[in-house]
């Protein structure tokens, strides 16, 4: 390996090529860069999501329907989840601390391919304009849901063709990625980083890695196909010409499954890395941890008809999936033991990561557990397609993978930006945020224990009193997400100078300055033991 | 701006000759005449050449075209992963349409 | 400021092979769905099959067959820095891929000629499995050619880059990765034949 001979590299954020300003960061190949780009990037799109959703709870005070109509309101509930899911969840850590952290978490310079991993963030791109001009093109915005089933979303005159190759645009950017990590994690680790001492960030984006590779093309080729049907009726969806919409859902859900488990996996990665850093120990069952991840991308790929218990498949099938489903519980369990008996005994240092990450670990039971209880098949026929599920995959996605994302930001903003945000503002925003977050979606889990149907315009007079609870901590969720970022954003230009090691943190990225040097290491480092070796550290 | 490369090309596999793509294409071509004729002899003769002589036929492009068997084992595990993850998509697909 | 460029031509190979992984689960996907509709309708795709040209089909899994040889020997050639050799395998290989597209669109046009295409008026009056059939058949052969006419152009380039000397003895591993990419779209056919052509 090369090594330079001056000793301090300015900051990844100085310009240092031939191009200067934002040119310099639409043509960079450097991974932090990238990073960068997509959180800026996916923020942006997250608080598109969050307006659409606001408007949605508005509705449901019923007083607002005036406001807008059924048609809209459709849209509106596709719109979020098309923007959540594929804009935010999933790009979600991978394409943030995975592209900014994973080369320097093993010791390397950047990626495998660099250039392939700015055309990642170009076709995320295109696929976000794509969509975004779904919505005013064609017969309008899609009225769908962000599952486009057959045969609705073969008939329906609003554009659901462009909304589904704005998906399929989107599916090469996570394909990509994929590529490039797999192939950076084989090939580009220091001398002495065998696979074990790898911090167990890069096992879970190793294993997230793998999903999308196995997983992602079966969406491409579905939407191809939706695309097919709606423009030349080739049949394979539709019943009038002797199509399966069941097959629709299958291959579907054959990605949207496991699609999850990329939204998860990195997110657990995050708080593998946050709870050693705060209780000053190593992890508990490091190996357990490497494999469950492994895990859950292997049995995540077997269960995805859970999400059709009721749509007419066989018996055979239902009680198939229904195992398969209780079984993918296991692995995930084992991590949320293994963390917790790190804390146990550990010497506690509380700071706002170790509360988002606590807060992760909380709000992903909730949710974990509930979709425990759906993949039974006699609770699933009550409460499929009610509120309920809304509920439990707000808990995982949004308590789970959205606090593990915030929890991530905190831990490494000092890393990316050499700067520390108020520890208080962040503090004051959590309240805000876990109340709201639990009147909304515990609310959302009653109402649908109640029996009120999801994706509907209206609710029966029965469901009110919980719809405005919910709306109401919709509203202070939203409040504590905008003190939470407007705290970090004034931090950005504002913050105090941080130092390189503000945690005591004891993997790869804390032995470097903040922000980063272009090339990371002055040296590239040879690694004698694990990642989390706090025996000879001194805090 | 200079650019220093660091070649690191794998002087440790084997390349085979022309002879031996030769012979493999030959077999290729015997394989696809087997299942042609295969395919005459009726509908359970012809799915059972389907299942065994099509997976042949591509094995012999991965194997020596595609220069599986000169690369080390990380390359053949990605395309077993690749083609039993298929497998179970298929076999978990049929648990529903085979038992409705 | 020097540029330090680290070659990993067994990386180049490892992302090449993970590519081929999402268009083997791509491809995989409408076999799945072919093996689900095929369960559905036996009657009716052993009828759909029976209207294909069978041997057509064959002398197109010939071609590419013989493309895929005649790929890999351009490859032993530029290993063996026989670059006129080189650059004779590779244009036959362009060649015979550009006569399976040919034997193809021949295939369609006669399609197209008896009124079989999607949403046709003909197709309509078939029974659903037929008709399900065809939508697999155009859909599957012609996402198949789409990739038969990415990988000549990505040969095409090849064939460039060996006459321009970019790709020779001691630098070859984008040449490999344009063959492997080759001959996955003839793995591909390998298993398009049967399913379609040899369904009767």
């Amino acid at each position: 390996m090369s090594t330079h001979a001056s000793t301090a590299q300015p900051s990844y954020l100085v310009d240092t090529g031939t191009r200067k300003g934002l040119m310099a960061w639409l043509t960079t190949t450097d991974h932090k860069r990238i990073g960068l780009l997509y959180l800026y990037s996916m923020i942006t799109f997250f608080f598109v999501g969050v307006g659409v959703a606001f408007v949605m709870r508005l509705v449901q005070l019923t007083t607002f329907q005036h406001l807008i109509t059924a048609q809209t309101y459709n849209a509106l509930f596709t719109l979020h989840g098309v923007i959540m899911i594929f804009l935010f969840v999933i790009p979600g850590l991978p394409a943030v601390f995975g592209n900014f952290f994973l080369p320097i978490l093993i010791g390397a310079k950047d990626v495998s391919f660099p250039r392939l991993n700015l055309a990642s963030w170009y076709f995320f791109m295109a696929g976000a304009i794509l969509a975004i001009l779904s919505l005013f093109t064609g017969g309008g915005a899609p009225d769908t849901g962000w599952t486009f089933y057959a045969p609705f979303s073969l008939k329906t005159g609003t554009n659901v063709s462009l909304a589904v190759f704005a998906a399929f645009i989107l599916g090469f950017s996570s394909m990509l990625t994929g590529i490039n990590f797999v192939t950076t994690i084989h090939r580009l680790r220091a001398p002495g980083m065998q696979w074990f001492r790898m911090p167990l960030m890069c096992w879970a984006l190793y294993s997230t890695a793998w999903i999308q590779l196995l997983a992602t093309p079966i969406l491409a080729i579905t939407l191809v196909l939706v695309i097919l049907e709606r423009f030349f009726g080739i049949g394979i969806f539709d019943p009038t010409k002797g199509g399966d919409p069941l097959l629709y859902q299958h291959l579907f859900w054959i990605y949207s499954h496991p699609a999850v488990y990329i939204m998860i996996l990195p997110a657990m990665g995050a708080i593998s890395e946050i709870i050693p850093t705060f209780t000053k120990r190593p992890i508990f069952g490091y190996k357990a941890i490497a494999f469950s991840s492994m895990s859950i991308a292997a049995v995540g790929s077997l269960v995805w008809a859970h999400h059709m218990f009721t749509s007419g498949m066989s018996g055979m099938a239902l009680m198939l999936f229904s195992l398969l489903t209780m079984v993918v519980a296991v692995p995930s369990a084992i991590k949320v033991f293994n963390w917790v008996s790190t804390l146990y005994k550990g010497s506690i240092d509380f700071q706002p990561p170790l509360l988002f990450a606590l807060t992760f670990i909380f709000l992903f039971c909730i949710g974990g557990l509930t979709g425990v209880m759906q993949g039974a098949l006699a609770i699933n026929v009550h409460i499929h397609d009610t509120y309920f599920i809304v509920g439990h995959f707000h808990y995982v996605m949004f308590g789970g993978t959205g606090m593990a994302l915030f929890a991530a930001l905190l831990y490494w903003f000092p890393k990316m930006w050499g700067k520390m945000y108020s520890k208080k503002a962040i503090y004051a925003s959590w309240f805000p945020m876990f109340i709201g977050f639990n009147m909304l979606y515990f609310g959302m889990m009653i109402l649908g224990m109640m029996g009120m149907p999801r994706r509907y315009y209206v609710h029966l007079p029965q469901f009110h009193t919980m719809h405005v609870v919910a709306t109401v901590g919709s509203w202070l969720l939203i409040l504590g997400l905008l003190m939470f970022f407007g705290a970090l954003l004034y931090a950005i230009f504002k913050g105090e100078k941080a130092e390189d090691n503000p945690w005591g943190g004891v993997t790869l990225e804390w032995t470097i300055p903040s922000p980063p040097p272009l090339e990371n290491f002055e040296e590239i480092p040879t690694i004698t033991h694990g990642p989390y070796h706090f025996e000879q550290e001194g805090k | 701006m200079s650019e220093h490369v660091e070649a690191s090309a794998d002087h440790s596999v084997e390349h085979p000759g022309y002879g031996t793509y030769i012979k493999i294409w030959v077999i290729l071509v015997v394989l696809t005449g087997c299942l042609v004729g295969v395919s005459h002899l009726g509908q359970t003769a012809a799915v059972w050449g389907l299942l065994t002589l099509t997976p042949l036929k591509a094995g012999l492009v991965f194997y020596y075209f595609m220069h599986l068997k000169y690369e080390g084992p990380l390359f053949k595990v990605v395309v077993l992963v690749t083609l039993g993850t298929l497998l179970i998509f298929f076999a978990l697909l049929f648990s529903d349409i085979a038992f409705r | 400021m020097t540029e330090h460029v680290h070659r990993d031509d067994f990386g180049a190979r490892l992302g090449m092979w993970l590519f081929l992984v999402t268009e083997m689960v791509l491809f995989g996907g409408l076999f799945i769905g072919y093996s689900y509709m095929r369960y559905r309708y036996p009657a009716e795709f052993h009828h759909g099959g029976s209207e294909l040209n069978a041997t057509l089909g064959i002398i197109n899994t010939l071609v590419l067959l013989t493309s895929s040889l005649t790929v890999v020997l351009a490859i032993v050639a530029v290993q063996r820095a026989e670059k006129k050799r080189a650059l004779a395998f590779l244009g036959t290989t362009l060649g015979l891929g550009l006569v399976f597209l040919i034997i193809k669109s021949f295939e369609w046009a006669a399609k197209f000629h008896h009124g079989l295409y999607p949403n046709s008026r003909h197709l309509a009056t078939l029974p659903p499995g037929e008709q399900v059939f065809y939508g697999l058949y155009f859909t599957m052969t012609g996402l198949h050619g789409l990739h038969v006419i990415a990988g000549l152009s990505v040969l095409g380039v090849m064939f460039w880059w060996v006459a321009t000397d970019r790709i020779r003895q001691d630098r070859y591993v984008h040449l490999e990765n344009g063959g492997l990419y080759w001959h996955l779209v003839d793995v591909i056919w390998i298993f398009l034949l049967p399913l379609f052509y040899l369904a009767a």
